[in-house]
């Protein structure tokens, strides 16, 4: 078990291109924390770094209370999961799994020890017999675990794990990592570039985009309270609705967010004082689909009726989405599947302004 | 209406499907027949390599009776060939030289290949065309500068000098199919062997060869047929019966004058391709491909 940290990390390729610039992040001992973000945006060189399969352009990564820069692989002392599993094709499971154990010379008898101990927890001791090509994709990611738990390490690093997994499994599996996790509570950084899957398994995520880390936060910090634009569109499915406003001044010394002539908010009062520094200025006003809704919130403050054409609705069973357009911005509401919206009808709407965002126009950042 | 039209589908259907079989019958008829050829052309010689074999100098002189036939079949010329000392010498020879030479090449080729196609230092690429290139060069343009070479290291007559000369032929070739088998063995598997604890040694050893088995297999048979099949290099550098190999030994010992021992050489012929037959049926039973099937997501 052991805390890491990466400070002022920096990956530089040849010709000058710079995967990731400069990050400071500081992972505690047993925390569970998920890299997340878009293609590109140097959260798999991070994992990489830490695990010394890329080597460190600038900065330092400390595992354990030491220096790694310079330490090989095998002696930093993590495991790692791959996307496409890399179980050695020509071992049976057991092998697949004592492998590093075999390497790093322990007894006979203890190898047996883990991997049955390991085969017990992921439930695969029927299958230590076979050939990584007898299973199926979610028993072989599940072996790639076990080969990663059986060596006791100081960190796990996932890399996108679930991402060949079909959409069922990947569910089921994702329950068993944090399982897993809960039971050998060794400190894990885990990347993804699944939202879904950062908010569900993370202690605290990270949320990474072109090279830099734009907000570090538990889930719940991350979702109602994030810093910039990037993550409050990355963190949330359907993502936020952003639209262009201007901060009004409104009746009673208020204030109110005016996307055009019909669509005029009224912004709580609570919030007016945070946001009169802005009156008069063009800003991006941010609200997520599920503040969007049809139920009737009369007189509760806060909650302001606002008026919109359907252009398409989207029945998911447990909600039905409606998608609209306010000057040509798409926006997106989570209406109950009993709705009686149509297509081309306009739909009154009730939207939570207590929840509401609002965003400086150039920067992004959240104010 | 509708049963018309049904009706009508349903012809459609049975004629695409009767034209599709039909098709299917012309294509195999088709392979058929190009394979007949090529196995006529490809089995005709060692037929008569064979008939010929069995026959006595007599029969094979005398005009009467087919050439394709043996009236008197006989196992003499292969008793001959087989006490006949110095084809026992050739023979000998042919093994060591062919184990020898498989055996650096390999062990030269696959370091070679590991370390062009996966540990990627600098110039590794320009390297890896260099060696093909070198492949590239025909070794009948060779033979004339290394018989100097060969002259100045004292090797001229020397079974050892076909050692050394061998894997210089054999290894461009091998080390460029290893390349090729190397780089399509996932990047994850060296990674993950890597993080396990393996050093670049091991992770030859007990990842990529076991899992570059057809490709070693591939390189191995290529680097015997260049040893055992060579002819040129021995015959322009071998000229004592107790240093020849089989290649050279069975012409320079068979033909006297211009006496050609026809029976005895095409007895020869087949015991010297023995080896070859013999090593390709076995080895053919591992070359199965599709052995990395599982080690990623497929």
């Amino acid at each position: 078990m052991a805390e890491v940290s990466c400070r002022k990390v920096v990956k530089e390729y040849d010709g000058g291109v710079q995967a990731v610039k400069g990050i400071d992040l500081d992972i505690a001992d047993h925390e569970f924390v998920v890299l997340v973000g878009p293609s590109g945006c140097g959260k798999s060189t991070t994992l990489r770094m830490i695990a010394g399969l890329e080597e460190i352009t600038g900065g330092e990564i400390w595992i354990g209370g030491d220096v790694v820069n310079d330490v090989p692989p095998r002696d930093r002392d993590i495991a790692m999961v791959f996307q496409n599993y890399a179980l050695y094709p020509h071992m049976s499971v057991f092998d697949n799994m004592a492998f590093g154990l075999k390497l790093r010379k322990f007894p006979k008898d203890e190898i047996k020890r883990r991997v049955d101990e390991a085969a017990r927890i992921l439930d695969i001791g029927m299958l230590l017999d076979r050939k990584p090509r007898a299973l199926s994709g979610g028993q072989r990611q599940r072996v790639a675990m076990g080969r990663a738990i059986v060596r006791n390490p100081k960190v796990f690093l996932f890399d996108e794990p679930l991402s060949n997994l079909d959409a069922k499994l990947r569910v089921q599996m994702r329950t068993e990592i944090k399982k897993v996790h809960q039971t050998v509570k060794t400190t894990t950084v885990y990347v993804t570039h699944d939202q879904v899957e950062a908010m569900t398994l993370a202690d605290r995520v990270v949320v990474m985009n072109h090279g830099i880390i734009e907000q570090v936060g538990t889930p719940q910090e991350l979702y109602h309270r994030p810093t910039s634009r990037f993550v409050a569109g990355f963190i949330g499915s359907p993502a936020m609705n952003f639209l262009p406003c201007r901060i009004d001044e409104a009746g009673g010394g208020g204030l109110s967010v005016r996307v055009n002539n019909a669509v005029q908010i009224p912004i709580p009062a609570a919030r007016t004082s945070r946001y009169a520094p802005f009156k008069g200025k063009e800003m991006v006003f941010g609200i997520r689909p599920e503040h969007l809704t049809q139920r009737r919130e009369e007189g509760r403050p806060g909650f302001e009726p606002v008026e919109l054409l359907v252009d398409v609705l989207e029945p998911m069973g447990m909600e039905t989405m409606a998608h609209f357009f306010v000057d040509g911005a798409p926006v997106c509401a989570r209406l109950d599947p009993a709705t009686e919206a149509a297509p081309d009808v306009m739909l009154a709407l009730t939207a939570d302004m207590n929840q509401m965002h609002l965003m400086e126009k150039d920067s992004g950042k959240v104010v | 209406m509708s049963a018309t039209t049904a009706d009508h589908a349903r012809t459609k259907a049975k004629t695409r499907k009767n034209s599709l079989h039909k098709q299917r019958l012309w294509a195999l008829w088709g392979s058929y027949a190009a394979l007949s050829v090529f196995v006529v052309i490809f089995l005709v010689p060692p037929f008569y390599t064979l008939m010929t074999s069995l026959k006595s100098s007599a029969e094979i002189s005398a005009q009467t009776g087919s050439p394709w036939m043996v009236n008197h079949p006989s196992l003499d010329n292969f008793w001959y060939l087989i006490t006949y000392p110095n084809f026992q010498t050739y023979y000998i020879n042919s093994v060591l030289v062919t184990i020898v030479t498989v055996a650096v090449s390999m062990v030269i080729s696959v370091l070679a290949a590991f370390s062009l196609a996966r540990m990627g230092f600098w110039g590794s690429q320009t390297l890896s065309t260099g060696v093909f290139l070198t492949y590239l060069v025909p070794p009948s343009l060779l033979f004339i500068p290394l018989f100097q070479i060969v002259g100045m290291l004292g090797l001229i007559n020397n079974l050892w000098c076909l050692i050394l000369l061998y894997p210089t032929l054999a290894v461009p070739f091998c080390t460029w199919i290893m390349i090729g088998y190397f780089s399509s063995i996932p990047k994850e598997l060296d990674e993950a062997a890597l993080i396990d604890g393996a050093s670049y040694m091991q992770i030859l050893t007990k990842i990529f060869i076991p899992v570059a088995m057809p490709g070693i297999i591939a390189a191995t048979i290529f680097a015997f047929t260049v040893s055992w099949g060579a002819f040129l290099y021995p015959l322009a550098y071998l000229y004592t019966s107790n240093q020849m190999v089989l290649t050279v030994g069975i012409i320079s010992d068979l033909i006297r004058g211009d006496v050609f021992q026809w029976g005895k050489i095409m007895a020869a012929c087949l015991l010297a391709s023995l080896p070859p037959i013999v090593i390709y049926a076995f080895l053919m039973d591992y070359y199965v491909a599709g052995l990395t099937a599982g080690a990623t997501k497929g």
